[in-house]
């Protein structure tokens, strides 16, 4: 009996791993292979021959890759450390207190994962023509937060749902100040949810194309924005290389903070919880 | 060394009819250990964390050494709290967990190392300082929440419920420690408990509160031998109350005088004795010898309670199992209430 259902279990591991092959690695291969091909054309299963230009092309200074990406980066790292700093205090909220209005409010952050970001946007785009946002770096950040702010509220209303403030009332009678006690006692705490919910964060931000457009205005050209001209305008190959590019930072991080990714750090409860 | 004060101390939590705790007034002599008694909801952990500033006071005041310490933070007070779930931070080593208050202080760490290792002696862990508080047993883990407290040498020493999480076995251990360690720093000690037997065997002092007052503030003894009122009597276990009129030294009860010791309460009220001072079987020429009838026996191991009808009233008593072999429901005895024994209710 156990044989059998161990045998179900580990066909059931390869059917999992192989279905995650498929969605998640296959669909690269010809992104990789296109950028370092000098055309690859029907029926051939691979380019006949073989070229760096692509690579050469989009590591130049010419083609402003390069800057791009660090301009996507900071944008990100930005948009998310404005994220932490609202969802912690916003998700302690909701997570630990009951109050008036609270399923409301709890609406009105989700929102934005089910409304449209366009149909958002439209009307922030011209508050920040009138306040002079537009077209601006700070502008594009803040305007990233919209999406980004459910996935930070969401989970750090999971963690502080299971977290016991007792221990900071204990901290602060041996002696800590409130800040002391935010620092040794709180963060440590909530630390597993700060990185989930910056990990999504960052990934959700990063990978904005329609916010960052409409409110950049064509100014602030992120590696989404370029990779999309590259994309419509044919070039296959320049367009692997960035793609590859692209890729990058996302994979980097979750290999990062995979193992908190495992779901045992309660990091990843979500509403459910409270 | 502080004196600690507490002053018509009120507590009525937003949208609460009834005050949580009413009005409570508490002299803690300096170096006492003090036992706030009560069931659970009595307003007893309240009144702990508004000594610690965890909580405001809706009114009242508590002084240490006769200043109003309300104002003052929870960390500035020198009160310590420990906790009933102890609360050692996970993320950090026993040894750690004990030195965090002195670290809050900023002393040298070599310093706090030195003084840790102190600590772990004092109380009987000294090979645990780098094992994680997971990792410990809840006699373990209490230690450790008692040597975190006591490095700091707070003036003020708060603990919940200390004894409650603890086998039998351990509680005797943990009651001893905690006694000599507070004799020996001299901190004034105030902790709550619900069960009257943490109370008798730790405290110097028992407050009894029920239902947000204050019924009671005396010695241990006291509750046993000279209750105020019959809900005090009956939390410590007494069953017997008698209504009756006193004159002199002569209680007039429904079946007939009872001698009493000089000095009671006067007028009519309620006489009460405890079950384990009716004596069986004694000299039938002693004062307040009288004929029962045993209504039900119930046999405990260690001692046996016997259900008596002494004319109209219901008389419960404890005795030795081996005194009453032999004896079943519907049998006469002779039992006597000692009259300094018992005591009139004064409330």
């Amino acid at each position: 009996m156990s044989t059998r259902k161990s045998l179900i279990t580990s066909n059931l591991r390869v059917l999992t791993g192989l279905v995650l092959i498929t969605w998640l690695i296959l669909p690269l291969i010809p992104l990789a292979i296109w950028s370092f091909a000098r055309g690859w054309f029907f029926p051939d299963l691979l380019p006949k021959t073989w070229s760096l230009n692509a690579w050469n092309y989009a590591l130049s200074d010419t083609a402003g890759v390069l800057d791009s990406l660090w301009l996507t980066i900071g944008i990100s790292l930005a948009a998310t450390v404005l994220s932490i700093l609202v969802g912690v205090p916003a998700g302690r909220a909701l997570g630990m207190y009951k109050f008036k209005g609270k399923e409301i409010v709890e609406l009105m952050i989700l929102a934005p994962t089910i409304v449209p970001g366009i149909a958002v946007v439209l009307g922030i785009h011209s508050v920040f023509i009138f306040v002079g946002l537009n077209n601006t770096v700070p502008g594009v950040i803040l305007v990233h937060l919209v999406p980004t702010l459910p996935y930070m509220v969401l989970v750090m209303s999971g963690i502080f749902a299971n977290y016991d403030a007792s221990f900071e009332a204990q901290a602060r009678s041996l002696g800590a100040s409130a800040l002391k006690t935010f620092w040794y006692v709180t963060l440590p705490a909530i630390m597993p949810g700060i990185i989930v919910g910056g990990l999504f964060a960052f990934l959700v931000s990063w990978s904005q194309y329609i916010l960052t457009l409409l409110i950049g205005g064509g100014r602030v050209v992120t590696l989404p924005l370029l990779l999309f001209n590259f994309a419509t305008s044919g070039r296959n190959d320049i367009t692997g290389a960035i793609g590859m590019i692209y890729i990058l930072p996302g994979i980097i991080i979750l290999l990062l903070t995979a193992r908190h990714l495992s779901g045992r750090s309660g990091a990843v409860g979500g509403f459910g919880q409270i | 060394m502080t004196h600690v004060s507490i002053k018509e101390l009120t507590k009525v939590y937003p949208g609460a009819s009834e005050p949580s705790l009413d009005r409570l007034s508490l002299e803690i002599p300096t170096g006492e250990l003090t036992a706030l008694l009560g069931p659970s909801g009595c307003g007893k952990t309240t009144t702990m964390k508004m000594i610690a500033g965890l909580l405001d006071p809706t009114s009242g005041d508590v002084t240490f050494d006769g200043r109003s310490i309300l104002k003052d933070k929870p960390e500035n007070r020198g009160v310590v709290m420990v906790f009933q779930n102890y609360l050692l931070f996970p993320y950090m080593s026993v040894a750690d967990n004990i030195g965090f208050g002195l670290k809050m202080r900023k002393m040298d760490p070599a310093e706090i190392k030195r003084r840790v290792g102190e600590m772990l002696e004092l109380v009987k862990l000294p090979d645990l300082g780098k094992r994680k508080p997971s990792a410990l047993s809840g006699g373990q883990q209490q230690r450790v929440a008692l040597a975190r407290a006591l490095i700091v040498q707070p003036n003020v020493l708060l603990l919940d419920e200390p004894l409650s999480n603890l086998d039998a076995h351990l509680r005797f251990e943990m009651r001893d420690l905690i006694r000599s360690l507070q004799q020996e720093m001299g901190i004034t000690t105030i902790f709550v408990t619900h069960d009257q037997e943490e109370a008798v065997v730790l405290a110097d002092r028992v407050a009894l509160i029920l239902d947000g007052c204050m019924k009671q503030y005396d010695n241990a003894e006291a509750f046993y031998k000279r209750p105020v009122d019959e809900a005090t009597a009956r939390f410590f276990g007494g069953q017997n109350f008698m209504s009756g009129t006193t004159r002199g030294t002569v209680f007039e009860a429904s079946f007939g005088q009872l001698q009493l010791v000089e000095g009671l309460n006067q007028g009519s009220g309620v006489l009460t004795f405890r079950p384990e001072n009716v004596l069986l079987n004694g000299d039938p020429s002693a004062p307040n010898t009288l004929e029962a009838n045993i209504a039900d026996k119930i046999y405990l191991g260690t001692q046996t309670r016997l259900k008596l009808r002494i004319g109209q009233e219901n008389v419960d008593i404890i005795t030795n199992p081996s005194d009453v072999e032999g004896l079943s429901p519907g049998d006469l005895i002779r039992v006597t209430l000692p009259p300094q024994t018992l005591w009139m209710l004064t409330s």
